[in-house]
């Protein structure tokens, strides 16, 4: 039961991480780009941690896994906000 | 058989970013491929079962490298208009690179056939596992219950000392390049949100990673890796000093290091047991104390590194920050 649960979520996580490597590369502008690389690898990464804390034995190792998948997303978040405001001030030449 | 496709994938994308970091012709995207080029490195690492070097390789090869060599492409002067990356370079410039590739390109080949030697030799002398079985069989005495460690700290101590020796000649060179650059502009409050609670955390995670390196994957090398990325962070949000402390202060820390060993080798020796050789009962102790001090003089050395020059004292602050001023003024 929790190996099926476990595998739904991991590959849910891959779906996410698909559709996001998709959109890095299709999309038109470094906007929608950005928008698509953060918003689906952070849920990727998310649903890819729940699955693996179904398989761990132990509470420190669940806790490491919710440290890892938390400071990916404020890293991932702060990121895109450079690089979009980055380039923001290049367009508009400030 | 998955495994096998997921290996082979390893390789091929290691191989093909090794590729594309050498031939890209933007120094900046070659830095950030390099980058990758040394995360895919760390889990190959992993898939050797090798989690310490994956450790350091991520956070020293891929993390820190990678911030150091960014920072050296920011230093360059850089060409106003896009389109004009490539200045025109002089004819016997021109000649001269040619035959440095060249030269580097049978260097490497030759120093890549002399440890594809060295590793057939390896494996084919029997019995091969001599070392592993001699490192087992004396675990018990190094004080420490991770092999990696052992070696490092204990049965091989003096290579880490000499290590350590050549990080601070390293650290010393950098000294004398004089005053570091000016650092980045203060953060925004969104990067500085994030600066003020992930520093915290990487100076636990030091704490963490220098305290494990006794039985699991860790150790000095990565804790003083991980302390510099805390400094990297800060100077990117525009904290000037980094953490780093002032005058003699840090200069102990950045030779803390080697004092550390020294005395420590220097005064089992003065109670009559061989340099290095720790007491087995005192080993786990001494191992502690001297990768304490490892692990600071390695942050300060890293973080220097990327600063690429003495920190500014708080005397030369002031004068510094009026130059910036006239300088953003202009």
């Amino acid at each position: 039961m929790i190996d099926i649960l476990s595998s739904i979520l991991i590959l849910a996580g891959v779906f996410f991480y698909l559709a996001g490597s998709i959109g890095l590369l299709r999309l038109p502008d470094l906007y929608s780009r950005l928008h698509a690389l953060t918003k689906a690898d952070n849920l990727g990464l998310g649903l890819l941690i729940a699955g693996l804390t179904l398989h761990s034995p132990e509470l420190l190792t669940i806790l490491k896994l919710l440290l890892i998948w938390l400071a990916v997303l404020a890293a991932s978040a702060t990121s895109a906000h450079l690089i979009a405001r980055q380039a923001r001030r290049q367009e508009t030449g400030a | 058989m998955s495994l096998l496709v997921f290996d082979g994938l390893l390789l091929f994308s290691i191989v093909s970013l090794a590729w594309a970091t050498l031939t890209s012709s933007d120094e900046r995207l070659s830095v950030i491929l390099f980058m990758a080029f040394g995360l895919v490195l760390a889990v190959a690492w992993g898939r050797l079962l090798a989690p310490d070097v994956a450790l350091a390789e991520a956070a020293i090869g891929a993390g820190l490298t990678g911030a150091l060599l960014l920072a050296a492409v920011r230093g360059q002067p850089r060409p106003l208009l896009p389109g004009a990356t490539h200045a025109p370079r002089k004819q016997g410039a021109a000649g001269v690179t040619v035959v440095l590739r060249l030269a580097v390109t049978l260097l490497s080949a030759a120093l890549a056939g002399t440890l594809a030697w060295a590793l057939l030799h390896a494996f084919s002398s029997t019995p091969h596992d001599l070392l592993p079985r001699a490192i087992s069989e004396n675990l018990e005495a190094s004080g420490v219950s991770n092999p990696v460690t052992a070696v490092l700290l204990n049965f091989r101590a003096y290579d880490t000392l000499l290590e350590l020796a050549v990080l601070l000649t390293a650290v010393l060179g950098i000294f004398a390049l004089d005053q570091a650059t000016p650092g980045y502009q203060p953060a925004g409050p969104v990067f500085d949100g994030l600066v003020r609670w992930l520093v915290p955390v990487l100076i636990l995670m030091a704490g963490y990673l220098l305290w494990v390196g006794a039985h699991a994957p860790g150790g000095a090398f990565q804790a003083g890796a991980t302390l510099a990325a805390a400094g990297v962070v800060l100077r990117l949000a525009g904290r000037s000093r980094t953490g780093l402390p002032d005058g003699y202060m840090l200069r102990i820390v950045m030779a803390a290091g080697v004092g550390v060993f020294l005395l420590v080798g220097l005064t089992l020796l003065l109670l009559g047991r061989p340099f290095l050789g720790y007491p087995p009962a005192w080993a786990g102790s001494l191992i502690l104390l001297i990768e304490t001090a490892a692990m600071l003089s390695i942050a300060a050395t890293l973080l220097l590194a990327f600063l690429g020059g003495q920190p500014e004292s708080t005397g030369v602050k002031a004068a510094a920050n009026r130059q910036r001023e006239e300088i953003s003024r202009c």
